[in-house]
């Protein structure tokens, strides 16, 4: 009985999960991963597998946005065209470097970066 | 500095803070509308279709390496597909302006968190291989 309230809650859980992943995406089109990595890693996901999976879950999630952001005609696919080469590469040379790279010393720079930038966007613009 | 080179620095850089699991969407979204002038709801777009081919890559090594837990998928595509239309009408009505400073905000909280988390356990075996979301 207990397994069986637990998986209930479970999905109750992810079904939560998506929608703050989907509202994030739709409307910013981006930082979903930011609320489901935790999500998932609060759901005893490791977290390497929490990585994975919320891409899994963000990437149908962004073809949908993608579609609405279209039909909106905010912008042309052409113009994101120019950024797929270097961020796949970068990508691919990020994930092999990993391992070599101090990520806790990172996550704090790129914490201060985007509190200046926020700043930026905030009052200067 | 040529701008095919700007383009070229800022999309490496993306693709590397998403390796990183630094939430690589950030960084050309911020280049774009703090720096390139394009307005937020457009710069969004750029980034969502951005995302696509490297979200794609990263989910083939996942897959092979068997990283994707599959009981979460179904529910929260499910909502999350509904949600998605909220937030794009709520973007909608917000307008680039205002959406630009929600963004910001959003971004120095999630800056904050990261400026400040504890170093753990989990941030370090977070250092192990994988390709991060935006």
């Amino acid at each position: 009985m207990w397994d069986n309230m637990k998986q209930t809650l479970q999905k109750y859980y992810y079904l939560l999960l998506g929608a703050v992943a989907g509202l994030l995406n739709g409307l910013f089109g981006s930082g979903g991963g930011v609320a489901v990595v935790p999500m998932l890693e609060k759901a005893d996901i490791p977290p390497k597998k929490a990585h994975a999976t919320s891409i899994a879950i963000i990437l149908p999630l962004s073809i949908v946005s993608v579609g609405f952001y279209l039909y909106r005609q905010n912008f042309q696919i052409m113009d994101a065209l120019p950024y797929v080469p270097g961020g796949l590469a970068g990508a691919v040379v990020g994930s092999l470097l990993l391992k070599k790279i101090p990520n806790d010393l990172l996550r704090r720079i790129f914490g201060a970066l985007i509190i200046v930038s926020s700043a930026r966007i905030l009052f200067f613009k | 500095m040529p701008e095919w080179i700007i383009i070229g620095l800022v999309s490496f850089f993306t693709g590397v803070a998403a390796s990183l699991g630094l939430g690589g969407g950030f960084v050309l979204l911020i280049y774009l509308t703090a720096f390139a002038g394009v307005p937020q709801l457009e710069a969004q777009g750029i980034n969502l279709i951005f995302f696509l081919p490297i979200a794609a890559l990263s989910l083939i090594f996942h897959t092979k390496n068997k990283l994707i837990d599959k009981k979460p998928l179904l529910p929260s595509i499910l909502t999350g597909a509904a949600a998605v239309v909220l937030g794009v009408l709520l973007a909608g009505v917000l307008g680039s302006k205002w959406l630009s400073k929600l963004f910001a905000i959003f971004i120095l909280y999630v800056g904050i968190k990261e400026l400040f988390h504890k170093k753990s356990e989990k941030t370090a075996e977070n250092s192990g291989k994988r390709l991060e979301n935006t």
